[in-house]
């Protein structure tokens, strides 16, 4: 299967899920340019993080407007696949393809560092590979990923099992957390942006959308911190592929070079 | 030749920073006297930070070749051989006046800066490091006699600072993975912000700012010309400053890391065209340093019309346009008949690329207005003919007294028997010891997913390098209070400990660069502080085998007449053979052997008490900064560099951590912190019979390093630490959750690692956010 990893002005995350999807998941992979509105025959669209056009007016807000967001959004509503990471993520939420808005995080600072989120939905092409559950680690590196949505969105996204990961604590694995019921303290601790109910990605009603502010291309190698990011690109090749699910992350990890 | 409102005057010629000799100079240069616009030029061109008036005579004295050396000074930046036909590509510079006046864009346009001289020898920026210094941001011995307001005010350089930092670092998309943060009184109203970029290209892909091919088109791309940040770099950085200081706030330059990033991409893309001859930046003194330059390395000349440059701003003059120090613009040379080529690449990334002039053969830097002639210099002579002063040198009083006065008088020990624990926990918990992850965790670390290990993680940074199975190290190291007790061996520390760090990494040191914060040049005890520091760091750089291939001066660092310690930073970088060999600092697994690794042969010497005064210890807990700094054996930091590289190699140690600020008991400390709960049981014994437990735990004797070995290869790692002739000592073993050192038998620091590591994590944000 083949990828497109959309290049915006400002896009700084484009080359590492590049090499992430060529190199570690050994899939093709190809760039597209914000001017072309050609996806190039991609069976899947990467939306990666950076400064689209410099962040200015807001994250994502000038980038929706770009010529490819036409086709991505044509691609989105027959059903493609759409990954957006971090920036991509805030892309997909001023396109409207993912309901929402993000507001600077709450400590007003850009944060870096390796935060854990929960698995909250499994039947998703992004997730079809994990555990129920499963607490994925992987770095964060934003400024603006403080979630937000009115209640009454909220209230939909949680009847359709639309929230996809949360920020919980290392500990927290297996704990699937019951749509509605508060945090526990350990979790809400853990919350690194005050996002919305610790939301750490969403997907949308149709679930081939999904945008999330934790970046999977920087977790596919263990020696930089982490591989947990495999499963979210696993899972899409899998469900694309048909193929069975390989659980044989381990094959994968150690043929890649530090 | 048109004549400026202007009128040129010796009063003029003063104002601008240039005195009656060097105007006298203007003169004899051009046969006449130099119309506004020329004044400009030179007075940037010929300014301290530019011209490196005052140190270009003692610069000669380092060592700036080797093997690795594909590219000594005097290019945009340093290039060394890192083998596979790849080269590395860094430099550091110093960013310190307008980081005072304005730190946020300050610092931001530090990082653009550096970057851009990184790229435009066709190298991707791979990894950006800072090393900082403050004034004091909490009250205590430590401060010295720095006021509330002072404190307040140093919190807040620090914020914007690292702010700016982040602003651009994170939006250019490169990693920032290291660096330091040290605070010393002499930093409040003076911050050192220097930047060091490392880049890396393959060989036959570097460009360099030398002009060729007289009629080929100059082309400039990037940004559009404002007036902002005129006479940067000779008002700003090349004099002192005063209480109206702030008001030069208009000096200072505004970054867009966005429109740097783009310019990234569309230079890089550029080169591959093979359109590009030569291409230079517009960094300090703008378009006059890369037209001039550029054209008198080349050894012809360049011609260009002001009324081509894109311009953000009305009605600017010649004096404007040329002295401009807008950020994110670049000037090259293309290749006459493929201009189109380049112009297609930059306008497909939105940046504007005009043909303002072309290179002639004349050798002069003939500068127009709507092709009316506005400045004329021969390009050369305000390049390469600036004015150079051998300044009066003299040994400075207060220094020397230092030197006699000796630490055992001022440094008060603890008794025999003392619980050390209590005093512990302070030294943790100052700021230059502190943990900075606060800080760091507002960079991106990670980007270009790179970075095996970033800010804290190891001793030094370290960038796997996709292209082969090797490894990037990078370190940058400086000691102020040191180089003021002694700057000849306070910078000779900075490069060993630099080193040092590098190699217990696991990475061979092979290339430094360097950043040499002073104050007053025109101060005979500056300038003996200059070369003093010139020669230390010259010694040690041999003793290494790493040379400077680059850096900067920033001379001036003074407010109201006090100059700052004389900071030389050390950027050191090191070639690792395989990434996999790559170590962290922090220890591993439970039951590992301490082991502390001495090249020095871990004799008792003199003066170790002496040499207290000037520990982190002593100023931290009683304000004392007196004596000596520690004594150095350069024979033995390298035993120690090649000793550690070697065990790297063999993967015999799980983790490496060198001894510095705050002793060994730091050092064990740190590797504790941040782990799963791991902690340590140690003994550190006496090296002389009267010697102190303070002295011992809290000492700064280099050549030292703490590593961790699984008990099974114990026996290896003894044999290739007598390869080396480095002596080994078994300090303890990795525990859980304890912290217990014990001094000659009988504890002297204990409590839960909970209980250290509180106020190590805690203090920094505390000092900025909740204070």
């Amino acid at each position: 299967m083949k990828f497109g990893v959309v290049q915006f002005p400002g896009s700084n995350c484009d080359d590492d899920a590049l090499q992430a999807i060529r190199t570690v998941i050994g899939q093709p992979a190809e760039f597209i340019w914000h001017q072309s509105e050609d996806l190039g025959g991609s069976d899947a669209i990467v939306l990666p993080g950076g400064f689209a056009f410099g962040d200015y007016l807001r994250t994502g807000a000038i980038a929706r407007f770009s010529p490819v967001m036409k086709s991505v959004e044509r691609f989105a509503r027959s059903g493609g696949l759409v990954l957006g990471v971090c920036n991509g993520f805030q892309i997909l939420l001023e396109a409207g393809l993912l309901p929402g808005a993000m507001m600077r995080n709450q400590g007003l600072r850009f944060l870096c560092r390796q935060v854990h989120i929960r698995v909250e939905q499994t039947d998703t092409p992004f997730t079809s590979a994990a555990k129920p559950g499963q607490v994925l680690e992987m770095p964060i590196a934003h400024m603006d990923g403080n979630y937000f949505c009115e209640p009454a969105t909220l209230a939909e996204l949680e009847r359709n099992n639309q929230i996809v990961f949360r920020y919980v604590a290392a500990s927290s694995a297996g704990k699937n957390s019951e749509n509605g019921q508060p945090l526990e303290a350990a979790d809400q601790e853990a919350n690194p942006n005050g996002s919305l109910q610790a939301i750490a990605g969403i997907c949308n009603r149709e679930r081939n959308v999904l945008g999330l502010m934790p970046h999977p291309e920087r977790a596919v190698e263990s020696p930089l911190g982490s591989a947990d990011g495999l499963v979210i690109f696993r899972s899409m090749v899998q469900s694309l592929t048909g193929k069975p699910e390989q659980h044989e992350a381990q094959k994968i990890h150690s043929a890649v070079r530090v | 030749m048109i004549d400026t409102e202007i009128k040129v005057t010796p009063e003029i010629a003063a104002e601008h920073g240039l005195t009656p000799g060097e105007y006298a100079r203007t003169q004899k240069i051009l046969g006449r006297d130099p119309n506004f616009t020329e004044l400009g030029i030179f007075s940037v061109m010929w300014s301290e930070h530019c011209s490196y008036k005052s140190s270009r005579v003692h610069l000669k004295r380092l060592p700036t070749t080797g093997t690795h050396v594909v590219q000594g000074p005097g290019e945009n930046a340093g290039v060394v051989d890192i083998g596979d036909g790849w080269v590395a590509v860094f430099k550091i510079e110093s960013h310190n006046h307008p980081s005072f006046v304005e730190p946020f864009q300050g610092a931001a346009t530090g990082v653009g800066g550096i970057l851009r001289d990184i790229f435009t020898m066709g190298a991707r920026p791979i990894a950006v490091l800072d090393s900082l210094r403050f004034g004091p941001v909490v009250a205590g011995p430590g401060a010295g006699d720095a006021t509330k307001q002072e404190i307040a005010s140093n919190r807040h350089i620090l914020d914007g600072v690292i702010r700016g930092i982040g602003f651009y670092g994170n939006c250019f998309g490169v990693p920032t993975v290291g660096g330091e943060i040290v605070f010393e009184p002499c930093y409040s109203n003076n911050p050192l912000v220097n930047a060091l970029a490392l880049g890396i290209c393959k060989r036959e892909e570097l460009f360099f700012a030398k002009a060729q091919g007289a009629g080929n088109p100059v082309i400039y791309v990037g940004a559009k010309t404002g007036r902002d940040g005129i006479h940067g770099a000779s008002l700003l950085a090349s004099a002192e400053f005063s209480e109206e200081s702030q008001q030069k706030r208009p000096n200072v330059q505004v970054g867009d890391p966005f429109l740097e990033k783009l310019l990234l991409e569309a230079c890089l893309e550029a080169m591959r065209t093979g359109a590009v001859v030569a291409i230079q930046d517009m960094g300090a003194a703008g378009l006059t340093s890369s037209s001039s330059e550029m054209a008198s390395r080349g050894g012809l000349g360049i011609e260009i019309d002001l009324a081509r440059v894109p311009q953000r701003e009305t009605g600017m003059t010649p004096y404007e346009i040329m002295l401009s120090e807008s950020q994110e613009r670049m000037l090259l040379v293309a290749e006459r008949g493929r201009e189109r080529e380049v112009f297609d690449v930059f306008h497909k990334w939105g940046l504007d690329a005009v043909e303002i002039g072309k290179v002639t053969e004349d050798g002069m830097l003939r500068v127009k207005n709507h092709g009316v002639v506005a400045a004329e210099i021969p390009a050369h002579a305000i390049a390469e003919e600036g004015p150079r002063y051998e300044r009066p040198i003299a040994t400075p009083a207060e220094v020397a007294a230092k030197k006699t006065a000796g630490a055992a008088a001022q440094f008060k020990f603890a008794a025999v028997g003392t619980e050390l624990s209590e005093n512990f926990r302070k030294l943790l918990a100052a700021p230059t010891i502190a943990s900075k992850r606060w800080v760091t965790g507002q960079y991106d670390s990670m980007v270009r997913t790179n970075t095996r290990f970033g800010p804290g993680g190891g001793d030094a940074a370290v960038l796997r390098l996709k292209e082969s199975k090797r490894a990037l190290a990078l370190a940058t190291d400086g000691n102020g209070r040191w180089g003021y007790l002694n700057p000849r061996l306070g910078a000779m520390h900075a490069v060993v400990e630099a080193a040092r760090n590098v190699a217990c990494s696991g990475a061979l040191p092979i290339a430094a660069t360097n950043c040499l914060n002073f104050g007053n040049p025109e101060k005979p005890e500056v300038m003996w502080q200059f070369t003093e520091v010139l020669d230390g760091i010259g010694e040690a750089c041999r003793a290494l085998e790493t040379p400077i291939t680059g850096g900067n001066v920033s001379f001036y660092n003074e407010t109201l007449g006090k100059p700052i310690y004389p900071t030389p930073i050390l950027g050191v970088l090191g070639l690792m053979e395989d990434a996999e060999c790559a170590l962290g600092s922090a220890f591993r697994t439970v039951g590992d052997v301490v082991l502390l690794l001495d090249g020095g042969q871990a004799e008792a010497r003199a003066g170790a008490a002496q040499e207290f005064g000037s520990s982190e210890y002593a100023k931290t807990l009683q304000g004392v900064v007196a004596g000596m700094p520690p004594a150095i054996d350069l024979a033995a930091e390298k035993r120690l560099i090649d000793c550690l590289v070697a065990l790297a190699g063999a993967r015999a140690i799980a983790s490496a951590h060198d001894v510095s600020d705050g002793g060994i008991a730091v050092t064990l400390a740190e590797c504790c912190f941040d782990t799963e709960g791991l902690g340590v049981q140690a003994e550190v014994k006496t090296m002389a019979s009267d010697e102190a437990a303070e002295a011992a735990l809290f000492g700064e004797r280099g050549a030292r390093a703490a590593v961790t070995v699984p008990s099974a290869s114990l026996a290896r790692v003894n044999q290739i630490a007598a390869q080396y002739k480095v002596s080994v000592q078994n300090i303890g073993t990795v525990a859980r959750s304890e912290f217990r050192i014990q001094y000659n038998g009988s504890p002297v620091i204990q409590g839960t690692v909970e209980s250290f590591q509180r106020p190590w994590s805690d203090s920094l944000q505390k000092a900025i956010e909740i204070e």
